[in-house]
């Protein structure tokens, strides 16, 4: 029988089919909805299949790496920025491999619908010299997810999948098949494999390059690369993922009469990429994301442009694709219209009605009027909406955890006061070391956690922060005096300024946790949340 | 009836357009349909502007998104809204929304005029689905009347509609799928009266 799932969701499921173990990820849109299936799933209850959220993309990993190492199947999912935070484990257990299947997961968001660049996972794919896999519809998502925890036991690495934002968040008929049975525990059969010490490390990349290889024939007789050959060798196509429906929408019942080749696993394959160069007099590149395909298979100089894509200007080089910038590439004769009527206002998103941000950030606004110098760094979340109107309370916004490093940085340069702004969840994420940081140097800075006790743009999922930040606040070094708690509500705006102010005004560092459960949290979670949020700091 | 549709929900994140694709999901599903439906997660969830493509044919559909100039009709909660995305309507495509502003920007256009621009549309139905929803006790069906308003112009049975309809909200309790039916039935019958 055919389910209604996102592509998020048949990933999900093909993992749990796969004979999953645990699955390890950290919130982030567009991936969110991965995880959470796993951890809604009835079947994935019973079997006992590990799905709690982790502190942060890294740690998640690790996570998913040690029970890879204990030889069962395990999954690790994130945004394509969390992937940055989890490099470090990522560019180094392909060098070390895997022993139980191991998936990497990481949807991509081009046209940055939540996110704050567009980078391109794929890179970090080819970087780590392991195969990647671009599933281009729900069904796909599927069948992908399953034959990746295959191929990775298959090659002993990991294997990432890629997914982009329109494909994690579109629903379709899917169709799935029988479940594989989870490993049992079994060590790795090398001892000296997961030692990374340089004299181990060597032989385990030089094992890696030697397998790239095999890699590409396994990618050249994928049954995801597939090869139409068309009638009119005008254009032949390459397009990888999503694309190839975005292109195939533009003909009738996707009669497409140019060469097309389909590309959902990588390494890039050789020998079909030749077939088009030979064969057709100029080749268009569609790919959702960066030009990765076309980058690596144009001439440096740029002076034969037999490869058209977004290096050449036919597709625009920023955004995402979608069926009519395609259209607009084939030569098709249609005008791209993004002429709306004036009536039509911008209507950008914004904190919730009830928020306790929206209280916070008045406070911050009437110190402002007080000072002359004061920056406020902010940081990832649903506290980064105060960048905009009505507040435009929030100088800067990088990423995960970087309120409380730049404002150290601004502070050691001379600017007082500099504030930092993030959220619980963000805190544990990523704040907590940079905030040692400050503690050891005693740097004049103020940070205010935002504590409303989720992880709140992703759909309020349960923070690792919660009833701990206190504690952790002390544990790092923090003072008790310079400790404060406040509650954001308009009634005690007079009061939270002066406590804020005085903290400014001290000469280190200090902590202000403003506390107020998410809007969006169920009554029962709130009233959870009751038990901690009346302690006191001593 | 057509093989294909091509529907373009849209509104403020919040106001429950999900809920709409969900029935027009299951309703297609039910009969053997092909589908597929976008949707906005995320960011602007938090009362921005949200829109879902809704896709449903008897053939294979490719893309996830629907082409400009290629939305049979847009099926809007919010007025302004509704005019977000009007370069994907078709010629002559259908405009269905309710009247009701949704003011969380300091911005807002002066409403005649949105409703100007609706009514220089020859196929619209501009209707108060709120005002409907409430006076039938279920303030929260806004949605529900303006899938009724549209369902006629959908090649899906009423069978079908009300079938989805009550699978949806069975979990809530029979009252609930009751005041929804009802909310479905009478936007089909104001817009029965507004197209003929």
């Amino acid at each position: 029988m055919k389910k209604l799932l996102l592509g998020n969701e048949a990933l999900a499921q093909g993992a749990i089919d796969a004979g999953l173990s645990g699955v390890y990820a950290y919130p982030g849109t567009p991936s969110t909805e991965i995880t959470e299936y796993i951890q809604k799933s009835k079947i994935a209850q019973e079997l006992n299949i590990h799905s709690s959220w982790s502190v942060n993309e890294k740690t998640a990993m690790e996570a998913a790496l040690g029970m890879s190492y204990a030889g069962k199947k395990s999954m690790v999912v994130m945004k394509h920025v969390g992937l940055n935070v989890a490099a470090d484990v990522f560019m180094n257990m392909s060098v070390s491999g895997i022993n139980g299947g191991l998936v990497v997961v990481v949807a991509d968001d081009p046209s940055m619908h939540s996110s704050q660049n567009e980078q391109d996972s794929r890179y970090y794919g080819k970087f780590a010299m392991i195969p990647m896999l671009e599933p281009s519809n729900q069904q796909e998502c599927y069948n992908i997810t399953k034959y990746a925890f295959e191929l990775s036991e298959k090659l002993g690495i990991p294997v990432l999948i890629r997914l982009v934002t329109r494909l994690s968040h579109s629903r379709a008929g899917v169709v799935t098949g029988e479940m594989i049975a989870q490993n049992t525990i079994h060590l790795p059969k090398i001892s000296t494999q997961f030692q990374l010490i340089p004299m181990h490390a060597r032989v385990r990349y030089k094992h890696l390059v030697d397998i790239q290889p095999d890699m590409l024939e396994i990618s050249e007789n994928s049954e995801y690369n597939t090869f139409y050959e068309g009638t009119n060798k005008t254009i032949g196509i390459i397009a990888s993922g999503i694309a190839y429906n975005y292109l195939m929408e533009n003909f009738e019942e996707g009669n497409c009469p140019y060469p097309v080749l389909k590309i959902s696993q990588y390494p890039l394959p050789k020998e079909p990429i030749k077939h088009l160069f030979d064969t057709c007099e100029k080749i268009l590149v569609l790919e959702d994301g960066y030009p990765f395909i076309e980058e690596a298979i144009s001439d440096f100089l740029g002076e034969n442009r037999k490869v058209i894509g977004r290096l050449s200007g036919n597709i625009p080089r920023v955004g995402e694709l979608n069926p009519d910038n395609i259209a607009n590439a084939l030569g098709f004769d249609i005008v791209i219209n993004d002429k709306l009527p004036k009536v039509v206002m911008g209507r950008p998103p914004q904190l919730c009605v009830g928020c306790g941000h929206n209280d916070l950030f008045n406070a911050i606004n009437a110190i402002k009027k007080e000072t002359e110098n004061q920056q406020v760094f902010g940081d990832i979340g649903c506290s980064a909406l105060g960048v905009l109107s009505p507040y435009e309370s929030i100088n800067t916004l990088i990423e995960m955890g970087s309120s409380i490093t730049m404002a150290k940085g601004a502070s050691d340069a001379g600017i007082h006061p500099a504030i930092a702004v993030i959220g619980d969840s963000t805190f544990t994420h990523s704040g907590m070391t940079g905030l040692l940081d400050a503690i050891i140097e005693k740097t004049p800075i103020t940070v205010i956690i935002s504590d409303n006790s989720a992880i709140a743009m992703t759909g309020a999922q349960d923070s690792a922060a919660s009833g701990r930040l206190i504690s952790i606040c002390k544990g790092l070094g923090i003072e008790d005096d310079h400790l404060k708690i406040i509650t954001p509500l308009h009634k005690n705006l007079q009061e939270n300024i002066d406590i804020i102010r005085e903290e400014i005004n001290y000469k280190g560092v200090s902590v202000v946790i403003s506390q107020r459960p998410c809007v969006q949290l169920p009554k029962e979670k709130k009233d959870k949340l009751k038990e901690y949020t009346n302690v006191s700091i001593n | 009836m057509h093989s294909k549709i091509n529907i373009i929900l849209a509104g403020v994140g919040g106001q429950g357009i999900l809920t709409i694709a969900a029935i027009l999901d299951t309703a297609a599903l039910d009969n053997n349909l092909h589908i597929k439906q976008s949707e906005v997660h995320g960011m602007s969830q938090r009362g921005g502007a949200v829109q879902s493509h809704v896709r449903i044919s008897d053939q294979p559909i490719y893309s996830d998104l629907i082409p400009q100039g290629k939305a049979d009709m847009i099926i809007s909660v919010e007025p302004m809204e509704l005019l977000r995305y009007l370069p994907f309507l078709k010629k002559d495509g259908y405009l269905i929304t309710d009247s009701n502003p949704f003011e969380n920007i300091s911005n807002y256009p002066e409403l005649n005029a949105v409703y100007d621009e609706i009514k220089s549309h020859k196929n619209h139905i501009l209707i108060d689905a709120m005002k409907i929803a409430k006076d039938l006790g279920n303030s929260k069906a806004t949605n529900i009347v303006l899938l009724g308003a549209a369902s006629s112009l959908i090649p899906l049975s009423d069978e079908s509609f009300q079938k989805a309809i009550a699978t949806l909200f069975e979990r809530k309790g029979e009252r609930i799928v009751a005041k929804n039916l009802e909310a479905y039935l009478k936007g089909k019958e104001i817009a029965a009266e507004i197209v003929s």
